[in-house]
């Protein structure tokens, strides 16, 4: 244990878990708003995987990490109007349909990888960015201010998001039709149009998740999330619906996970016993929400479809 | 929470003056209008898949049609769909009882390998019991870890007001990191070949084969018995009109007494023993008759605590409507392979497929619901004419 507690490979834990949390962050916080306009999607793990492959066979196939990044934005807007349809339009229950979206995402992008790829051949992801000035700050310029350019997108989308949710109309919209859609269509807001909107982010927001995924790990495979797409559910609940909340728990989660792997590459635990430890992060979600979920207030109209004749 | 929505009348279209003929096609259709939207749906979805056998430069008629050979074409094929099925079936069953008690319970996947856990920790500490011993006690073993693995997230729901889809995702993915690091570790089988599997479990617990010469073996008539059970559970005693009625009105069923806390835990339970009992009978019931972690939970499972969601959908939450529904996904699960081999698409298209199939089946039930809705409504207007 001792190997662990020097300065070098704590900043190099700290700045993995970093670039671990990334993905978690940008799916929890598109979530985030999807949420907080009254729709629950559970097929965040579904369009994280197509946004993964997207990205994925797109660098490879044009050499661009950055076209694959595009490529994963688009694919999620276009899951996001899908499940808009199904959820806003159709009125479909949104737990289960959310399933749906996963299984498929799951299939399909295994299809298509069968398909189109085959053997995973790597890819060279997005280039390391050193922010001038700050990046030479000792330890901290490591830990911060040394990574490829999505993790500086995905932080900085942080008080972007708390920006639009709380100080912009569009925000006041996205959180009057979540807790009281009855009352906002009385004041003239389009309740179906700014649910899609809401939804067409946090799908877009799914799909750079996944890129920023199977970017930093360098290829793809079958069920390359593995359950990420889940986590990032639970922690909107760990972040009670804020952004600053969403951010803390996928640090949690990154740095916890940077821990776990760093212990397996000293040795300090093996075998077995580091596979149980890999369950850390699922064990701590459930702690968490058990902590949690008792003084957190979910939006009220969570998961309830509006119709104004119904 | 699960409920059909839009049962309100619309009371702006009464106003409207009766049309006989609207009426007289109304009156037609109202039997067919339950069966006819969820049928229509997957219909639906099999275009979608077409489209996708298109663009995969696979002629979806050949693939449909190896799909349909594949699954039903033979006795073989048959009991190869009745094997796909089974734990479908049995998830299924469980699906019914969690939803009809109004929780949401997506950790079938978790509860099926907690269940072939604690049945296969039972057969390696007692294998010389007579099978006829043996084997009902691998089953219920396989049961309890099912149970207690559903009964953990009813009790956090009940108790620490935890949403049930979250804990039990990540009971989920528990389970699976569980199973790996005990197939890695203590029951891993002795050797050089470190496979993350165990040694052959005691021939005691091999699941007896059906007679006919078919692979089908008694873990089809025990996911029966079990669809029966269920029926009777939810219908047919009073603690299923509890659980229904606390699924149907939670605060009214606290107002008249009933445990609703309680209920949502042994909801949750019953559901993760069925999925647990699944659990078994795949270990039990598989060729290598062993419990094999390689591949990753899903490789095990196949995807079933999902893929049984889809079916007890498809079968209107009822148990024994969902013996024909698992019947159907199963032999999808089959006819891929088949298609895989006839027309070069992998089998993971129907996992895919399926996705695309709960999407519509659940868009299509708020579409049935407001044609009864219509359906009523005309047949009400020409009463009234």
């Amino acid at each position: 244990m001792s190997e662990f507690f020097t300065v070098s490979v704590i900043v190099t834990t700290l700045a993995s878990g970093i670039r671990l949390a990334t993905p978690f962050l940008f799916a929890a916080l598109g979530e985030t708003v999807g949420q907080r306009s009254g729709v629950l999607n559970l097929g965040v793990e579904g369009v994280m995987l197509l946004g993964a492959y997207a990205a994925y066979y797109t660098a490879l196939e044009s050499g661009s990490a950055t076209a694959g990044v595009l490529a994963a934005i688009v694919v999620g807007g276009v899951m996001g109007l899908i499940y808009a349809f199904i959820t806003v339009v159709m009125h479909a229950e949104q737990g289960i349909s959310g399933i749906g979206i996963f299984l498929f995402g799951l299939g399909f992008t295994d299809l298509l990888f069968q398909k189109q790829v085959g053997t995973p051949i790597p890819i060279r992801g997005l280039r390391d960015f050193d922010i001038p000035l700050l990046s030479d700050i000792p330890r901290v310029g490591e830990v911060l201010f040394q990574h490829n350019p999505l993790v500086y997108v995905a932080f900085l989308l942080v008080p972007t998001f708390w920006f639009v949710i709380n100080r912009t109309t569009f925000g006041l919209n996205i959180r009057a039709v979540g807790e009281s859609p009855d009352a906002a269509d009385t004041l003239g807001v389009s309740v179906n149009l700014t649910r899609v909107a809401a939804i067409v982010i946090a799908n877009t927001m799914a799909g750079l998740g996944g890129a920023a995924l199977a970017l930093e790990v360098g290829v793809f495979q079958q069920n390359l999330t593995s359950g990420r797409g889940f986590i990032a559910i639970a922690l909107v609940y760990f972040g009670a619906w804020r952004a600053v909340g969403v951010m803390t728990g996928s640090l949690l989660f990154g740095i916890v996970s940077a821990t776990v792997l760093q212990w397996k590459t000293l040795g300090i635990v093996e075998g077995g016993a580091a596979t149980l430890t890999s369950m850390a992060p699922a064990v701590l979600t459930v702690v968490v929400l058990v902590a949690v979920s008792k003084r957190i207030g979910q939006p009220s109209a969570l998961t309830r479809s509006f119709d104004r004749t119904a | 929470m699960y409920k059909e929505g839009g049962t309100d009348t619309a009371t702006a279209a009464d106003d409207a003056a009766s049309d006989p003929s609207r009426a007289h096609l109304a009156r037609a259709a109202r039997p067919f209008v339950g069966l006819a939207v969820p049928f229509l749906a997957v219909a639906a979805a099999l275009l979608v898949g077409a489209i996708m056998l298109l663009a995969l430069g696979a002629n979806p008629l050949d693939g449909y049609n190896a799909m349909f050979s594949g699954a039903f074409g033979g006795s073989d094929e048959l009991a190869d769909t009745a094997i796909k099925a089974m734990p479908l079936l049995l998830v299924g069953v469980g699906i019914c009882i969690a939803f009809r008690a109004g929780v949401i319970n997506i950790g079938g996947e978790g509860q099926i390998i907690a269940g072939a856990i604690l049945a296969t920790v039972v057969a390696l500490a007692v294998p010389d019991l007579p099978g006829i011993v043996l084997i009902p006690t691998v089953i219920v073993a396989g049961a309890i870890g099912g149970g207690i693995w559903g009964a953990i997230p009813g009790a956090l729901k009940a108790y620490a007001g935890v949403n049930e889809i979250l804990s039990t995702i990540m009971m989920n993915i528990i389970a699976a990191q569980f199973m790996s690091f005990l197939l890695q570790d203590l029951l891993i089988e002795e050797g050089a070949i470190r496979i993350q599997q165990t040694e052959r479990l005691t021939e005691n617990a091999d699941l007896p084969l059906l007679p006919g010469g078919t692979r089908l073996h008694i873990g089809v008539l025990i996911a029966l018995l079990v669809a029966v059970l269920g029926y009777f559970l939810l219908f047919r005693s009073s603690l299923g009109v509890r659980l229904r009625a606390v699924g149907h009105n939670p605060s009214a069923s606290r107002y008249a007494g009933m445990p609703v806390k309680l209920s949502v835990v042994q909801a949750l339970a019953f559901s993760g023993a069925c999925a647990g009992v699944a659990g078994a009978v795949l270990v039990f019931g598989s060729e290598s008759h062993r419990l094999i972690g390689e591949g990753g939970a899903a490789a095990f499972t196949q995807n079933a605590g999902f893929n049984g969601i889809v079916a007890a959908l498809f079968g209107g939450l009822h148990p024994l409507a969902t013996v024909p529904a698992s019947f159907f996904f199963g032999g999808m699960l089959t006819g891929g392979l088949e298609m895989q081999r006839e027309v070069q698409v992998p089998a993971a298209m129907i996992l895919a497929l399926n996705g695309v199939v709960v999407v519509f089946v659940v868009a299509s039930l708020k579409l049935r619901a407001r044609l009864r809705q219509w359906v009523d409504g005309e047949i009400e207007r020409e009463g009234r004419a």
